[in-house]
């Protein structure tokens, strides 16, 4: 990696890494008393690491101007890996306190290991450690591909990857420690949300460098899907974030808003979390390697720019859905449910758009296994939006909300839809990225779909039963007109479909294990002698229909 | 339209202008006006601030993810209100930075947890919760009676939380290490200076049963007795019926 930065380039990383160590060091003497200065101590030595790694190197010779004939593609291998390996951590955390659910006595009287801090680890150890790296790898390699251009330079998108898992391990190491701001799905304090700022900002910047070399007069449509991704995750991140620190040398902070706009900011914050980081930007890889790895174009122009827009319109004003009957104002409450429901109009235009580009290639689908994973999460995703909209009804939401029939729907999306659509990305990209023939196994790849798929079902079905058991007993009155059932008894009625999803849980979990030896194993197969030989550019575009 | 947008894809500044223009309206129109529209937040002249020791409590409450199975949000809904009690008002976490709403219930409400339960309770309850109910599934929060509270630096965090607007005076920042010792030793001749400062409902009790050491049991149990007390404005006669 370092030998492909050209000595310029190795300068300026140094440089940056020794801005990096002198911050660390500086948090770690200013937050000597306090979490902060723990903190200080990782972000110094990963500096320091990696100004030692580029300085050892730095003499290498200059990399070869034929170079700039290829496509970049060091850090989309590295974010690979990387999605992987956060991916099994991700999930086996969630098996974990799925089982703490189950039996709470596995706490062995740790504060680290407790639920309270565990669940944090593995929301953001999946949504983040491994969406977020499998969104930054598939959007490098689709941005070259569908604009002709190589990446703008090598150093930038390193510094993105890398400062990007930078924030990851902050986050979850964190949580562990107790720090958090307890804001779901934007946990970590004030100082790592500051360098995500940072990090995302020099993203964009790569997404428009690239875009002004393009090679191709249109933007593909994958392309304005990264991109929305991008640009409105930076706004939410920064306005759901904006926090006062109790002072430099600490921690902690205190959020700008409280009480009911807090509420609706952090869920405006929230669902589009969902919105533009689980939804624009995994789409954005549908629409790259699904009509890849199909062969057919994309069905219709005309829907996915329906869709684009109706998505990125419409789910900002949803997020009211998830404070119904709250202290927020009823007219907020409304104007929330309106949206959601309508939303499912682009919704489904997306899911048909990619299921009917599957027309005249569902004998693919039933022979590769690869083809299948993007077909199923696309019929995840279309269930999921239609449960989404559903649930955001108002009489629906009384009974749904606060059980574990929400937590039963974000995983019919989260493994249903995001991880099936990575998975199937990942098999697609990987023996492209590391110029091999084939998979190392296409039965492992099956036996993953078939994991995958039961994991998933039955984690739902579970999580179903009990949130409507749960809601319903919560509001069952006798004919004397009290309240039929306590807490603690709808508690124990939970203990089943409790110990259910954690086995579906753990077959999900067994599915990504297989998925990250079968990738590394294909990395292990012998390169072809040939590697190398012939320029990336000018490769083919992407068929667009309509034009 | 489709025409328009064939021009449109070709410009990468066009697009994006377009996606921040499109993504602001829906967060523009549903959140600016809850700053500015008055009967967003009930008027309640009695309510409280939390005082240092509650503060510091509610941050044992937020470190170790209580919001991930328990809300305070009590909604205007029968059952609830049968169950929890008058439902929540949004003047109720007019001070709450950030606000513990919450979004799952794998554990009850707490909104209106202030005062159902005794001190000696919740110490027992969080130290082992099986202790108390056999089919429990919270976990044995057993460290918090065994771990000093550190107070040095609670005047930074009322001042903090000053700035972002919670009208606490200087005076409650001078002494809020002091105060959050004397919240927790009725005994001591501090005490009648937190109910001063905080006002006369203000609990001051031995919250873990014993007085050498401030514990963070003593803060967390402090926080969770005064859920739900910071105002009666929840206790009025209401205008809007529960549905």
């Amino acid at each position: 990696m370092i030998a492909d930065l050209t000595r310029a380039e190795r300068l300026r990383a140094m440089i940056i890494l020794g801005v990096l160590t002198a911050t660390g060091l500086a948090m770690a003497v200013a937050g000597r008393d306090d979490l902060l200065g723990i903190h200080g101590w990782v972000v110094a030595a990963a500096g320091l690491f990696g100004f030692f790694a580029v300085a050892g190197k730095r003499d290498l010779p200059e990399p070869d101007p034929e170079r700039l004939n290829h496509y970049y593609d060091g850090p989309t291998r590295v974010g690979i890996v990387l999605t992987l390996i956060w991916g099994v951590i991700g999930m086996g955390v969630g098996f974990w306190v799925a089982t703490l659910l189950a039996f709470p006595e596995f706490t062995f009287d740790a504060a680290w290991a407790s639920f309270g801090r565990l669940r944090p680890v593995h929301t953001s150890g999946v949504i983040f450690g491994f969406g977020g790296n499998a969104l930054i790898a598939t959007s490098f390699h689709v941005l070259q591909r569908t604009t002709r251009a190589r990446l703008p330079d090598q150093l930038s998108p390193w510094f993105v990857l890398l400062g990007y898992n930078l924030f990851c391990v902050l986050a979850a190491s964190g949580y562990l420690m107790g720090l958090t701001q307890s804001k779901e799905y934007a946990e970590p304090e004030w100082y790592a949300d500051i360098w995500l700022v940072i990090v995302w900002v020099v993203y964009f910047a790569i997404y428009l460098r690239t875009l002004a070399r393009r090679k191709e007069p249109h933007i593909y449509v994958a392309n304005w899907y990264y991109m929305a991704f991008i640009l409105v995750v930076a706004i939410l991140h920064i306005v759901n974030n904006l926090a006062v620190p109790v002072s430099l040398g600490s921690a902690k902070s205190y959020s700008l808003f409280s009480g009911v706009q807090d509420a609706m900011t952090q869920w405006w914050y929230g669902h589009n979390a969902v919105a533009f980081f689980l939804t624009a930007g995994f789409l954005g890889m549908m629409y790259y390697y699904m009509p890849k790895r199909a062969e057919r174009p994309i069905f219709s122009y005309r829907l996915s720019i329906i869709s684009f827009w109706g998505i990125t319109f419409m789910y900002m004003w949803a997020g009211s859905h998830h404070l119904h009957y709250t202290a927020l104002p009823h007219w907020v409450q409304t104007l929330g449910m309106a949206f959601s429901v309508v939303l499912l109009v682009p919704s489904w235009a997306s899911a048909g758009n990619a299921l009917m580009t599957l027309n005249g290639a569902w004998h693919k689908v039933r022979d590769d296994a690869v083809l299948r994973f993007m077909a199923l999460a696309a019929i995840f995703y279309g269930l999921t939006t239609f449960e989404g909209s559903f649930m955001a009804i108002r009489a629906v939401n009384s009974l749904s909300h606060y059980t574990d029939w929400t937590v039963g729907h974000v995983h019919a999306g989260a493994l249903g839809w995001v991880a099936m659509i990575t998975f199937g990305s990942i098999y697609a990209l990987t023996p492209w990225m590391w110029k091999r023939p084939r998979l190392y196994s296409a039965k492992l790849v099956e036996v993953h779909f078939w994991l995958a798929l039961a994991g998933t079902v039955v984690y739902v079905f579970a999580m179903w039963n009990s949130g409507v058991i749960q809601g319903l007993m919560w509001r069952t009155y006798t004919e004397s007109g009290t309240l039929e059932y306590s807490f603690i008894e709808s508690l124990v009625a939970m203990h089943p479909y409790y110990i259910a999803r954690a086995f579906g849980g753990l077959l999900f979990l067994l599915g990504a294990i297989v998925a990250a030896y079968n990738v590394f194993m294909t990395i292990r197969m012998p390169a072809p002698a040939d590697e190398a030989a012939t320029p990336d550019l000018p490769a083919q575009p992407v068929p667009v229909a309509g034009e | 339209m489709f025409g328009f947008h064939y021009n449109l894809e070709r410009s990468a500044i066009g697009m994006v202008v377009g996606i921040v223009l499109v993504a602001s309206i829906g967060g523009f129109i549903e959140i600016a006006p809850l700053f500015t529209i008055d009967e967003t937040v009930e008027a309640a002249p009695d309510m409280r601030v939390y005082t240092p020791l509650e503060v510091a409590g509610r941050n044992i409450y937020i470190r170790e993810g209580c919001y991930a199975c328990h809300s305070q949000m009590i909604r205007t809904l029968r059952d609830e209100v049968d169950r929890y009690g008058p439902y929540s008002l949004a003047v109720e976490s007019q001070y709450d930075h950030p606000m513990l709403w919450g979004s799952k219930r794998t554990g009850p409400d707490l909104a209106r947890l202030g005062n159902k339960y005794s001190d000696a309770w919740h110490t027992a309850h969080l130290n082992n919760p099986r202790d108390l109910v056999p089919q429990s599934k919270m976990p044995a929060y057993s460290w918090l009676l065994r771990d000093q509270l550190k107070t040095d630096d609670l005047g930074d965090h009322l001042a903090a939380l000053r700035t972002v607007g919670v009208p606490y005076t200087d005076e409650m920042i001078a002494n809020a290490s002091m105060d959050a010792f004397a919240q927790a030793n009725p005994d001591s001749s501090a005490a009648t200076d937190v109910a001063a400062r905080y006002g006369e409902a203000t609990n001051i009790r031995l919250f873990d049963g014993t007085a050498e050491r401030l514990t963070e049991m003593d803060a967390l149990v402090a926080y969770l007795q005064v859920l739900g007390n910071l105002t009666d404005a929840a206790h009025q006669p209401q205008t809007q019926e529960a549905e």
